[in-house]
């Protein structure tokens, strides 16, 4: 039996969409699949675009699971463009000259921008806002501009707005209507959205009928000319005036499209011709197209289940959105602007913190109908669901959308209010039920829901619903979640640094026989020992606390794998004076230790005896070196690049900076260890981006990004805030230090605590930016303490007699570890391997 | 016939740590789990890694008993018999330890 040829002409979010969704209920031995791909890259995640800018790599936003079409033997063409359809022959004709034949043909051509017929618009210093190679040429342009301005006020317009202010340039917004996005909000919900952008710094201009765009001006390259005579000088221009279904090809194949543009499709997603398909932006369902990438995802459903015989209809979509645009929360549900008959509005307005709240109910006050939130939309999802499932008002609608004290029903309509069938994901249609499924079957973290169900990895606006409803879950089956630090102590690093904190706890002791049981483990002690050395930054060798540390923090080097030990000095931000660097040479070849530049832009010095380091270290601190406590769970290191000192292209001081944090937290015992980069430019030859705190410089400031790593599982910082002076960055960065050392787990690395935050880098920012918990205060003044306490440990052992006992390798003798043993290697030294040693070493093990 | 052989005096060895004695050319861990005249001792080698350094690992209480974990992979060896706790095969000599007149003192 011959193979039925399935062919699919478009790889966005849609086309693979369809694609995932047919290999998973399909026989695939039936089929041979080929699709079309004309851009250079399989299907990327469009909807979250603009984040591009921040971690420039395309893989991330890849859909596109590695190996799946080849896993399925799916035969993807990439950057092959399908020119012509023969309906009579069913064959396609591709640009490179191949022909494809298809029994059954999807197409999912999506959209492309459209562009007002304004005179200048071709101009090389004219973008459009659609796939990776516009975002690269604009970030391009950007650098050689001063301002830029987006054509279109829409959803997509400000979020590239958003994208230029992140870039460094000055902004605009231009917008024909006389609101911004007039799609989705009223006229006073894109009022308080315009007073909002503009709070930050980016310059609206509404009712503007953009004439010309003419090359030259006295400040920029370009000057726009609007119908009303005004002008704007500008280096360059984004478009985003709406999109327009992509339907030339089924126009070239005579297949029937709508007055407005668009393939129509019927209920089955079936164009005119029974054997064609069109799913997605480039399809016209009863005159109308849809922009989201929700309607299009069940488009894709619908046409798997249609071509494999099962019953399916597309029957319409909620435009409904909730988003962060220029930092504004706005949401949108159903009919916004109340344009149904005989609807009535209730309205909350807050000039005072920019919040703008309209619902819209039915006549008789028992449906909703729309909604419009600008500025907190934190009621979203439960709006939504009364929309969706139909659910009955409350007597008062208005208690929906007032805040807590003017007598909010509080605790929003929870999760047990909705029904079995509610749709928690819109982008996935994943149910209430299939989410309490997958708990179920034991997928108890958000993260498992996710991978299991699908839900939440679409738009992401869903998680917050889904979490309620993966806690609810779990509460019914009686799980507790637990991360009780180890069995000695039933409470988190977080409960037991508050603990601490607040009664005054000053050793392990004192906290065991508190609150916990037993002796301690080698989990809880370095743990305590961490938390009382940020809390009160005493010497973290004090007496008392001597037995709770680990060989490193209790010999001040990092131990290596034969015993001996590491011995880095400080060379904060990188520098080092020739000077210091001729002691570091005399130290190395007089204790003979192997020399390399480590992977912190300083110099290790290795192999040394424990009972050497107290004469090494005196030895290195007299030439004014200290310990750069490269063995601690603390600030490793600042790295940087040489900056506008030096460098052409530097535009600040990276080094100065790196300098100046490197020593204000040096010392600072945090959960695990801490990576500055700070580069001078957006080169970013300090790779910034790959630190726990990331500074990149900018024409007017800073821009500060947290939680990223490298190592095993590398990580892009996210953006904190951006443009900042010198003393915002640092007081930003005392407010961030001093809340992850307050509330991390043990060992956890930033990047996974922002993860395991709810709310993430948003919920962050409103912790350090806006002082959502009102502590920043408390974290500035609990910083302040820790700098001003910093000793150098090096330093304060070598002036205590009792503690350099310590460091002799044999209590009851002078001699040094006769198992430490060498090898030459490439005019240095190295451990020996076990069967390079004596042979008295050779003890064999019953099987080791 | 060996006998117990006096090593330091107990003051020497901070509570809650260990130090590494020579007794009769071997290398010995001696610990001190708190400030009581209660100590152990095991041979200093990590039988992991082959490296002398047992002495500087942490003590820690599992299972009701103590053990030292190696402060090289954390693997834990039992201060009584030197079993190793994550692998069964594995195992560190354990001597007998105690305290006479402020002294510590080890029987091999």
């Amino acid at each position: 039996m011959s193979k039925q040829k399935l062919v699919i002409i478009g790889n966005g979010m849609v086309g693979h969409r369809f694609i995932e969704d047919f290999v998973e209920k399909a026989d695939l031995d039936k089929f041979e699949i080929t699709a079309f791909c004309e851009e250079p890259r399989v299907a990327y995640d469009r909807v979250h675009l603009s984040s591009y800018f921040s971690h420039h790599t395309a893989d991330e936003l890849s859909l596109v699971k590695e190996g799946f079409y080849e896993k399925h033997n799916i035969n993807v063409l990439i950057g092959e463009r399908a020119l012509t359809i023969n309906r009579q022959e069913k064959v396609i004709h591709s640009q490179t000259g191949r022909a494809v034949y298809y029994d059954k043909l999807v197409m999912a051509t999506g959209s492309y921008p459209w562009v007002p017929d304004i005179k200048g618009n071709e101009s090389k210093d004219c973008f459009v806002y659609r796939t990776i190679e516009d975002l690269n040429a604009i970030e391009a342009t950007a650098r050689r501009s001063k301002n830029g301005v987006v054509v279109g006020g829409g959803l997509l317009g400000l979020e590239a707005a958003g994208a230029l202010k992140a870039l460094g340039v000055e902004t605009h917004v231009i917008e024909f209507a006389p609101v911004l996005m007039a799609e989705q909000l009223d006229q006073q919900g894109g009022q308080m959205l315009r007073q909002k952008i503009e709070s930050i710094g980016v310059n609206v201009h509404t009712g503007k009928n953009t004439k010309e765009i003419v090359v030259g001006g006295e400040k920029s390259r370009n000057t726009m000319q609007f119908a009303d005579g005004s002008e704007l000088e500008i280096d360059f221009i984004v478009f985003s005036t709406g999109i327009r279904p992509q339907d030339k090809l089924a126009k070239q194949c005579g297949l029937a499209t709508a007055r407005r543009g668009g393939i129509s499709i019927n209920n089955q997603c079936e164009t005119s011709d029974p054997d064609i398909y069109a799913i997605g932006e480039c399809a016209s369902w009863n005159e109308k197209f849809f922009g989201l990438v929700a309607p299009g995802y069940n488009m894709a459903k619908v046409a798997v289940d249609n071509i494999l015989g099962r019953d399916n209809e597309f029957s319409g979509a909620d435009m409904s959105a909730k988003l962060k645009l220029l930092g504004v929360d706005v949401g949108s549900i159903g009919d916004a602007n109340g344009r149904t008959p005989d609807c009535k509005s209730y309205v909350y307005l807050d000039e005072n913190s920019s919040v703008y709240k309209r619902i819209i109910v039915s006549q008789d006050g028992k449906r909703l109908l729309g909604a419009v939130l600008v500025g907190d939309t934190e009621s979203y999802s439960d709006l939504l669901q009364y929309t969706l499932n139909d659910i009955e008002l409350p007597k008062h609608p208005d208690s929906l959308i007032l805040p807590a004290h003017a007598g909010a029903k509080t605790g929003g309509l929870g999760v047990d209010a909705l029904p079995e069938t509610a749709q928690v994901c819109s982008c996935f249609d994943v149910k209430k039920s299939d989410i309490a499924d997958a708990v179920a079957a034991g997928h108890t973290t958000i993260g498992a829901v996710k991978m299991e169900t699908g839900a939440g990895t679409g738009c992401g606006g869903c998680v917050p619903l889904i979490t309620q409803v993966l806690n609810a879950e779990l509460a019914k089956q009686g799980v507790e979640v637990k991360n009780h630090l180890c069995e000695h102590f039933e409470y988190s690093r977080q409960e037991l640094f508050h603990l601490i904190r607040i009664e005054g706890i000053k050793t392990f002791k004192e906290l065991l026989e508190k609150y916990g049981k037993g002796y301690g483990c080698e989990v809880c002690k370095p743990t305590v020992g961490s938390i009382l050395a940020s809390c009160w930054s005493d010497y973290i060798l004090s007496s008392d606390n001597n037995g709770l540390q680990d060989t490193n923090d209790i010999f001040l080097g990092n131990m290596q794998k034969d015993g001996t030990y590491s011995v880095i000095p400080r060379m904060a931000g990188g520098e080092v004076t020739p000077k210091g660097l001729a002691v570091v040479a005399k130290v190395a070849e007089q204790y003979e230790l192997y020399t390399k530049i480590t992977g912190a832009q300083r110099i290790g010095l290795f192999g040394a005896h424990k009972s050497d380091l107290p004469d090494i270290w005196s030895q290195l601190i007299e030439a004014g070196f200290e310990t750069g406590q490269a063995y601690a769970k603390a600030l490793r290191m600042v790295k940087t690049c040489v900056g506008s000192t030096w460098c052409r292209f530097g535009v600040q001081d990276s080094v100065g900076l790196g300098v100046e944090l490197e020593n204000r937290y040096k010392g600072l015992r945090t959960p695990h260890k801490m990576k500055f980069g700070v580069s001078g430019c957006t080169r970013e030859c300090a790779e910034a981006q790959g630190k726990d705190v990331g500074i990149i410089a900018t024409d007017s400031g800073w821009n500060l990004y947290v939680c990223g790593n490298g190592g095993m599982k590398p990580q892009h910082a996210e953006l904190l805030a951006s443009d900042l002076d010198k003393q915002t960055l640092i007081k930003y960065l005392d407010r961030f230090m001093m809340f992850y050392v307050r509330t991390a787990d043990k060992l956890t690395r930033t990047s996974v605590w922002l993860q395991n935050l709810s709310g993430g880098i948003d919920y962050l920012k409103e912790v350090i930016v806006d002082n959502k918990l009102g502590i920043n205060e408390q974290l500035e003044k609990e910083m302040a303490q820790a700098i001003a306490s910093y000793q150098c440990e090096w330093t304060t052992t070598l002036s205590d007699q009792e503690s350099l006992q310590r460091f002799a390798h044999f209590i009851n003798s002078d001699l040094q570890d006769d198992n430490v043993v060498f090898t030459p290697e490439r005019d240095q030294k190295r451990p020996a391997f076990i069967e390079e040693k004596a042979p008295t070493y050779n003890i064999s093990l019953e099987e080791a | 016939m060996s006998s117990w052989i006096r090593v330091c005096e107990l003051k020497s060895i901070f509570p809650a740590t260990g130090v590494c004695a020579l007794v009769d050319g071997k290398q010995v861990a001696i610990f001190r789990p708190s400030d009581e005249e209660q100590v152990y001792a095991v041979n200093n080698m990590d039988p992991f890694a082959r490296a002398n350094v047992l002495s500087r690992g942490l003590i820690c209480q599992h299972q009701e008993q103590l053990w030292v974990a190696s402060p090289l992979k954390k693997q834990r060896f039992n201060l009584l018999d030197g079993s190793c706790l994550e692998n069964s095969e594995v195992s560190v000599e354990a001597y007998k330890a105690r305290v006479t007149d402020g002294f510590v003192e080890v029987h091999l």
